[in-house]
């Protein structure tokens, strides 16, 4: 089962809920647990599941290399590119490897054989065990690299459909193609919101896009503070069951600053995160009957 | 003409909370500044709802194009799904091609390779982008439809438009509210500006976050100042983060406290120095935009 937690709006609270989540089930039964950190611009879960990083994998995008010698500058290749990644400047071909999305077309129309392909470094793929046992994998796209996707795709390419297995994924704030890609082919969607202006609005954003790809989804209510009334009542007109709800409390910003899980500040809050999870399963469920 | 960004990394530390309120600062300063207002987080776009906005144009956004297939022309040969990079195209028991859009990435190789042209790309109408008039000035800002691609794009084109604006009207500085992350609409976002305000927050997340997004800036030879927002919530994590400006040789512009009339402003809808101009978050804002004025004025002097 692929649990993915998405808000819209960043800084609502998407890896609070995730890691704690992680925890509580690895805490509290046996089922294999593997969590993904696909927000490769801004990855945090390591803070607070705190993993014994072991092996490291580096993410390569394939972008053209032009041999001057094979060349005619006929152009073709920067006909085809759909991104400008490469263009005949005087009587050189040149390529703009960050622009390029790695698709081969250039290559596959060059008449000559002109064109081969190398690998070009864009982030990492890490992964280690926690002390609970959660297998955690988490992608860092390089900085000053504008594309985060190709590293989410390949993170979501270790997913292997095994029945046990339980999947959650950390996902990047926004609504587009990075949460695309990261949302693609989850079971559910939990929504961290908040209950103010700006998580409202975005809060839509990330409904939509549950509607579009069809994933079911429900709520987290974050920083909750009596003041819920308008977010509760789009909730309900949207049909989106409110799954868990999490006060506006000092303490609970303080322990998430030093980098505490959630369920070790209040330890309560463990058994709300098994009642989250069985309600995701109660509502998959149903759907499936 | 200056451009001011503000960065953040990590979402949520208070961009378009601090954006807002500089808005208004400048506004009601000695010395009245004319301001041209940009909110790139165009996944995300919230800089309105803290102003009062009047809807003066909007413009249709294209965004990439996916491809279609037409199956009167396919004979199922297959050459595409063996070209797509993307696992975008899928064939059914029978071999007929499906294209999933969500996972195409618009880069037309099964076009070009489809020896009966049965493929070809299809561009649609992703987002808006709007020029509005606002209490605070003048805002360009878009909507990008969810689950959409090319927001750099999109960025780089309001920002285009404000900058055309600023010239014509005699503007001269543009405040740029920026998304998270340090991606394409980042990068878009910080393209062209004099300086870099990165908000940060003293939390274990945000100082990792606050690292990446400062590599990305430098990367772009931006020069960056940085304020640190709810700075009460972890006194370890402020040391951090002194400690490393100290190292990277970033200027902090001031400390924010974490204070509960920012929350209520938004709720309001008004910029918290309007909202509560006494309150210690305004009064931490205000000194923060004084010392940026006077580091934008030594830009334009040097």
């Amino acid at each position: 089962m692929i649990i993915a937690v998405a808000s819209g709006k960043g800084g609502t609270g998407k890896t609070t809920i995730a890691t704690s989540l992680a925890l509580s089930l690895a805490l509290n039964g046996s089922l294999p647990i593997l969590f993904l950190d696909c927000d490769v611009e801004a990855p945090n879960a390591h803070i607070f599941l705190k993993p014994e990083l072991a092996k490291k994998n580096s993410v390569d995008i394939l972008i053209p290399s032009v041999l001057e010698s094979k060349c005619t500058l006929c152009a073709r290749c920067s006909e085809v590119c759909q991104f400008n990644a490469i263009a005949v400047l005087g009587k050189k071909v040149v390529v703009f490897p960050q622009l390029c999305h790695g698709c081969g077309s250039c290559m596959l129309v060059c008449p000559e054989h002109a064109i081969e392909e190398l690998a070009n470094n864009i982030g990492v793929i890490e992964c280690g065990l926690t002390a609970e046992g959660i297998l955690f994998v988490r992608g860092m796209l390089n900085e000053g690299e504008p594309m985060p996707v190709p590293i989410i795709r390949r993170l979501k390419k270790l997913i292997s459909p095994q029945k046990n297995q339980i999947i959650i994924i950390d996902t990047s704030p926004g609504a587009s193609c990075p949460v695309v890609a990261t949302v693609q082919d989850a079971d559910f969607l939990i929504l961290v919101t908040e209950p103010t202006p700006f998580g409202l609005h975005d809060l839509r954003a990330a409904v939509e896009i549950s509607r579009a790809m069809q994933i079911p989804a429900g709520v987290v209510i974050n920083r909750e503070n009596g003041d819920s009334l308008e977010l509760e009542g789009y909730c309900h007109h949207e049909n989106l069951p409110v799954l868990m709800r999490v006060p506006y409390a000092r303490k609970i910003a303080e322990g998430i600053a030093r980098g505490q899980p959630l369920i070790n500040i209040i330890s309560d809050y463990q058994n709300q995160f098994i009642s989250l999870f069985n309600q995701i399963v109660a509502a998959l469920q149903l759907k499936n009957e | 003409m200056k451009q001011l960004v503000i960065l953040s990394g990590k979402g949520g530390t208070g961009k378009t909370s601090i954006c807002a309120a500089f808005a208004h600062l400048a506004l009601v300063g000695r010395k009245p500044l004319k301001i041209v207002l940009v909110d790139a987080d165009v996944d995300a776009a919230n800089l309105e709802l803290v102003l009062e906005i009047e809807k003066q144009e909007s413009e249709k956004f294209a965004g990439g194009a996916v491809a279609q297939c037409n199956d009167d022309l396919c004979t199922r040969c297959g050459t595409c799904v063996l070209v797509c990079r993307y696992e975008a195209i899928l064939t059914t028991d029978d071999g007929q091609i499906t294209i999933n859009p969500f996972a195409c990435e618009g880069c037309a190789a099964c076009v070009y390779q489809c020896p009966t042209s049965a493929l070809s790309m299809h561009q649609d109408i992703v987002g808006t982008s709007f020029f509005s008039t606002s209490n605070l000035g003048p805002l360009f800002h878009a909507e990008l439809r969810p689950g959409q691609e090319n927001s750099g794009k999109l960025v780089t084109l309001i920002k285009q438009k404000a900058r055309l604006y600023a010239m014509d009207h005699d503007y001269s500085f543009i405040l740029v509210d920026g998304p998270p992350g340090i991606g394409c609409p980042v990068i878009s976002a910080a393209a062209l500006s004099d300086l870099a305000l990165v908000v940060t927050e003293p939390t274990m997340a945000g100082i990792h976050d606050f690292q990446r997004v400062v590599k990305t800036i430098t990367h772009f030879h931006i020069p960056i100042i940085a304020v640190i927002n709810k700075f009460d919530l972890f006194p370890q994590g402020v040391g951090k983060i002194l400690k490393l400006c100290q190292e990277l040789s970033i200027k902090v512009v001031g400390k924010i406290p974490f204070d509960s009339t920012i929350t209520e402003a938004m709720r309001v809808g008004k910029p918290v120095t309007s909202y509560q101009p006494t309150s210690p978050s305004s009064s931490a804002i205000k000194e923060v935009w004084q010392k940026i004025m006077k580091q934008i004025g030594a830009i334009e002097d040097g």
